[in-house]
């Protein structure tokens, strides 16, 4: 089922490709049915998945490249699912939500945004660490294209930057993920990349310590973690809409599904010990993407900078390695997918009334747009992590985790909540009240239809999960104890050590 | 009275089936009539497929006194070259037919050339060797010439051919010192002679000089120097010929002399062969980046490949010497395509070979376009091509055998691949970005090369009906994907010269 998952985006893909290029009417409609298609499994997965059992489910393994000892091995659990789920969800949306602003090479554009889907679920289902650095890396193939053809004026630049300087820290992971499989060759005798293999190896801590620093290096860079984050403000700002809901919704996630994932797994001793460092630089990145976001002039550059300061909410839970502090992570990733998302579909609506970024060019747009300014209104406080909408749930139990490490980090991290605060209503308070100051009132008409259509879900999602995060949390719950008890307990693979 | 010794003709026979049909192209040619001559390209094809047929068949054996080894490397070597010839074939004609310089000299030299690469892969003896390698370079620098009435062409015929013997002196010279050291050119006998003792001086200069011819002509930095001029001067078939063919057969020479004969010595060697692979990497890629010619681009890149390769020689374990073997597969395949992409396009009557005219080619030729950026994505080692698998064996060959050298090795591929993709991609961007702009009104300025006899290249490229070139991207295409997903047959074939270091 799962395999099903990464393929059937990939063959719509295909499948697009074939359709001469004239009928884009045909193109979107299929890629928007393939998306679809996609979620249908997903939301199968969703229920007929085990909450109780904290292992990998549904898992296939089979051999790829036997030679290399690289297995095709995927499967699901609570950390995993819940990623699988967002993604299925975004991608509709992204897709329906670019309907009317991508008009040039609508064939490629939805065969990049589709081969896009499959790598991400590939990213978060691959078990076998090869399998999990090519779906990695194929992700920013169809990304870079996507800023690349379909972005801002400095898109050339953005997407060479994206692209190198996320690839540049993903290859030293590729190179400890061999070293890894090396030392899985001499300790456990087999030659393999599968994960939950090489997780029974007991490693030194100062190999531990070597390994954890280039797998954290990568995550790092696609978090990003303050100071690594340069990359990001200028790939979100020069993507087509679509791209950077995409970017911000999943691919940051990437980063931080790598930190969940494979921390606790290959390395229960280094992941700890270097907690107050990882938090140190989250909490910077809170308060320094909170600042940096208030100085925004253009409001797609605010919102990149506030997933700077959202993400650190995110590592910050994980550097808590509590209970809360996990699962409120966990939430958290889902819950910045679905605002910040929605958050960049809103600037969509903007740049493609007016084509303006700019906050200075806006004022007044919600006594033009009413029905829009409610939606913008539910988003934003949705970000600010207002009670009663997913924002707080996942931000509250961050801050719980953090509060039981570290007094100090939860301090600093409520700064970084009030800061968010500030800066999302003032640019809401820019943008939508104040006097007429838009140079084009007359193209502000209100949210059509199709529009509504992409926001309706969202916005449900963020009353949904504020009020009964329940089924998510009861998913992720037994995979979050299971990643407790391997930082607990990292001693009880040894039998698995053989003398050399 | 000494008898002559037995000749095996069986051991040989790929080699005289391809040599035969050279000899048969070669005759049939004067009688054939011009529009016929695609009988000429079936004839040599169908000879190369005999050979590979045969090749994959014969039983190991040595003969010619030892002097001729016919084991996995062999095989292995000898069905790459192969390919790579048919490849070489067929992605010629329709070029040649339109800028008129078809005859059927061009296949017999590529045969022939073909002939001297396979002889590299089986040579037990240094002067085999050597007698293979100008078997081999000889008609490459005829083919690099063959356009005769360019400037550019023979320019490149020329400095390819004074190079090119300059680094078969230094060869011979190595041969002649070993020779003076051991008493005997036999691999195995010099295998035998280095282990017995420490090295002399000339032994050990004998090994260098060697390295310097072969990493000449696998264009190993520091002696590199030639190609970017010899590819951008010579036709478009040609260089992708010349660029795969060369790369199989200084490769299967190396992996034989160096892991396979002097394994024992390897850590004599090691730092050697390591130190240059580093430095063809770093220079290879850094240089490319500068690049607005497609051919120069390729050029620089065959050499930065040429670092990869190397650094599976370097490590001498078992699965790098595999590793090697599968990368020299994935890479004649997309080299391969990566010429023969542009060899379907033409700009006024001339070679569309500056990146900036396939601005827009998208939209004309979405197909080709789609090529080439498979081909692109595959030079620069992502995945999910082939490249990616090919660059992953050796790499992890050089992590887990070599050290803390391999590491440092690795490290310093991962990053110089990343470099890669920075003017790969360019390519492809270009052809989806760009729009087709007017014809640059007069010559312009090509990157150090001669500008080409006709008053100036003008006009926007043409993109011709080439069947045969559609058939090298389909195979090439297929091949670079096949071993992206499903490389196990490759890897397992390639796994017989591994086995014999076992």
């Amino acid at each position: 089922m799962l395999s099903v998952l990464i393929a059937l985006p990939l063959a719509g893909a295909l499948l697009v490709a074939l359709i001469p290029r004239e009928r884009e009417e045909t193109i979107r409609r299929v890629g928007l049915a393939v998306s679809l298609g996609a979620l249908v499994v997903a939301a199968w997965l969703f229920r007929a998945f085990d909450p109780a059992s904290g292992e990998m489910q549904f898992a296939v393994r089979v051999p790829w490249i036997p030679a290399l000892g690289i297995g095709y091995a995927v499967g699901v659990d609570g950390i995993s699912l819940l990623l699988v789920g967002l993604t299925a969800v975004i991608f509709p949306l992204a897709l329906l939500g670019s309907w009317g602003s991508i008009t040039e090479q609508v064939k490629w554009f939805t065969v990049a945004m589709l081969s896009l889907e499959g790598a991400v679920f590939g990213t978060f289902l691959a078990l076998d660490l090869i399998l999990f650095y090519v779906f990695w890396e194929a992700v920013l193939i169809p990304m870079a294209f996507l800023i690349a053809l379909w972005g801002g004026p400095a898109r050339r630049y953005a997407a060479i930057k994206f692209f190198l300087y996320t690839m540049a820290a993903s290859v030293v992971m590729l190179v400890a993920i061999l070293a890894l499989h090396v030392l899985g060759r001499r300790l456990l005798g087999e030659r393999t990349f599968d994960l939950e293999v090489l997780a029974t190896m007991v490693l030194p801590p100062g190999v531990q310590a070597w390994l954890f620093a280039a797998f954290a290096l990568a995550f790092a860079v696609k978090v990003p973690v303050w100071p690594l984050h340069t990359w990001l403000p200028d790939a979100h700002t020069e993507a087509p809409t679509a791209g950077s809901v995409i970017l911000a919704a999943l691919l940051l996630k990437m980063g931080t599904y790598g930190f969940v994932r494979f921390g606790p797994m290959l390395f229960p001793e280094a992941l700890p010990a270097s907690a107050p460092l990882l938090a140190a630089l989250a909490i910077v990145g809170i308060l320094y993407g909170a600042v940096v976001s208030w100085a925004q002039t253009d409001l797609k550059r605010l919102i990149a900078f506030s997933s700077v300061s959202h993400l650190g909410f995110v590592m910050l839970g994980i550097a808590s390695l509590t209970e809360q502090g996990l699962q409120g992570s966990l939430i958290q990733m889902v819950n910045h997918g679905i605002s910040t998302g929605a958050l960049f579909l809103i600037v969509g609506v903007l740049y493609d009334r007016t084509h303006s970024r700019q906050i200075a060019d806006y004022g007044g747009v919600a006594a033009l747009m009413p029905r829009f300014a409610v939606i913008f209104t539910i988003v934003m406080l949705s970000s600010v992590a207002l009670p009663g909408t997913n924002g707080f749930v996942g931000e509250f139990l961050i801050l719980l985790g953090a509060f039981q490490t570290s007094t100090w980090w939860a301090v600093l991290g409520v700064g970084g909540v009030i800061l968010s605060a500030v800066y999302l209503l003032w640019a809401y308070q820019q943008v939508m009240h104040g006097p007429q100051a838009a140079r084009h009132p007359e193209r502000l008409v209100e949210v059509t239809r199709r529009e509504v259509l992409v926001f309706a879900p969202l916005v449900a999602l963020i009353f949904l999960i504020g009020v009964y995060p329940k089924p998510l949390l009861d998913r992720s719950e037994a995979a979050v104890q299971a990643v407790l008890n391997r930082l607990d307990r990292p001693a009880m693979a040894e039998p698995l050590r053989r003398p050399r | 009275m000494i008898a002559p010794p037995p000749v095996p003709i069986l051991l040989i026979a790929p080699e005289v089936a391809v040599l035969a049909t050279a000899m048969v192209v070669l005759v049939a040619d004067l009688w054939l009539r011009p529009e016929r001559r695609d009988l000429l390209v079936g004839g040599s094809v169908l000879g190369v497929v005999l050979a590979a047929l045969l090749g994959v068949t014969l039983p190991d054996g040595v003969g010619f006194a030892d002097r001729y080894v016919r084991d996995g490397l062999t095989r292995v070597g000898q069905t790459l070259a192969l390919a790579a010839i048919a490849l070489g074939i067929l992605v010629a004609p329709e070029y040649l037919r339109r800028l008129r310089m078809e005859r059927g000299e061009y296949y017999a030299l590529v045969l022939i050339a073909g002939a001297g690469a396979m002889l590299m892969a089986a040579s037990g003896d240094l002067l085999l060797l050597f007698l293979a390698l100008e078997t081999l370079s000889i008609p490459l620098y005829v083919l690099a010439a063959s356009r005769r009435g360019s400037v550019r062409s023979q320019e490149a015929g020329m400095k390819y051919f004074l190079l090119g013997t300059f680094a078969s002196a230094f060869f011979l010279y190595g041969i002649a010192l070993l020779y003076g050291a051991a008493g005997t050119t036999r691999l195995a006998g010099l295998a035998d002679f280095l282990a017995r003792g420490p090295s002399s001086l000339a032994a050990a200069a004998g090994v260098g000089l060697l390295v310097i011819g072969l990493g000449f002509k696998a264009a190993l930095v520091p002696f590199h120097t030639w190609a970017p001029d010899v590819y951008e001067g010579a036709p478009f078939p040609a260089a992708a010929f010349m660029s795969v063919v060369a790369k199989i057969a200084v490769f299967a020479a190396l992996v034989r002399v160096f892991p396979l004969t002097l394994g024992a010595l390897a850590g004599q060697w090691t730092v050697l062969l390591g130190v240059l692979a580093a430095v063809t990497m770093i220079v290879g890629n850094l240089a490319a980046l500068a690049q607005t010619n497609y051919k120069r681009l390729l050029a620089y890149s065959s050499i930065a490949h040429a670092g990869y390769l190397l650094v599976g020689v370097a490590t001498a374990t078992p699965d790098a010497a595999s590793a090697v073997m599968t990368y020299l597969a994935v890479y004649a395949a997309m080299g391969t395509g990566a010429f023969a992409v542009a060899v379907a396009l033409e700009r006024g009557g001339q070679e569309a070979d500056r990146i900036e005219d396939y601005a827009g080619l998208a939209e004309r030729a979405p197909l080709l376009a789609a090529a080439t950026a498979l081909f692109m994505i595959s030079l620069a080692g992502l995945p999910p091509t082939g490249g990616f698998i090919a660059k992953l064996g050796i790499f992890a060959a050089a992590v887990e055998g070599g050290g803390r050298g391999g590491l440092v090795l690795a490290l310093i591929g991962v990053l110089t691949s990343v470099t890669s993709v920075y003017y790969y991609l360019r390519v492809p961007y270009v052809m989806y970005a760009g729009q087709p702009g007017p014809a640059v009104a007069s010559g312009g300025i090509s990157s150090g090369g001669i500008s080409s006899g006709v008053g100036g290249p003008g006009g926007a490229v043409r993109l011709h009906p080439s069947p045969m070139v559609n058939l090298v991207l389909l195979l090439t295409a297929a091949v670079v994907l096949q071993m992206g997903f499903l490389p196990r047959t490759i890897i397992a074939f390639a796994q017989q010269v591994g086995a014999l270091l076992r």
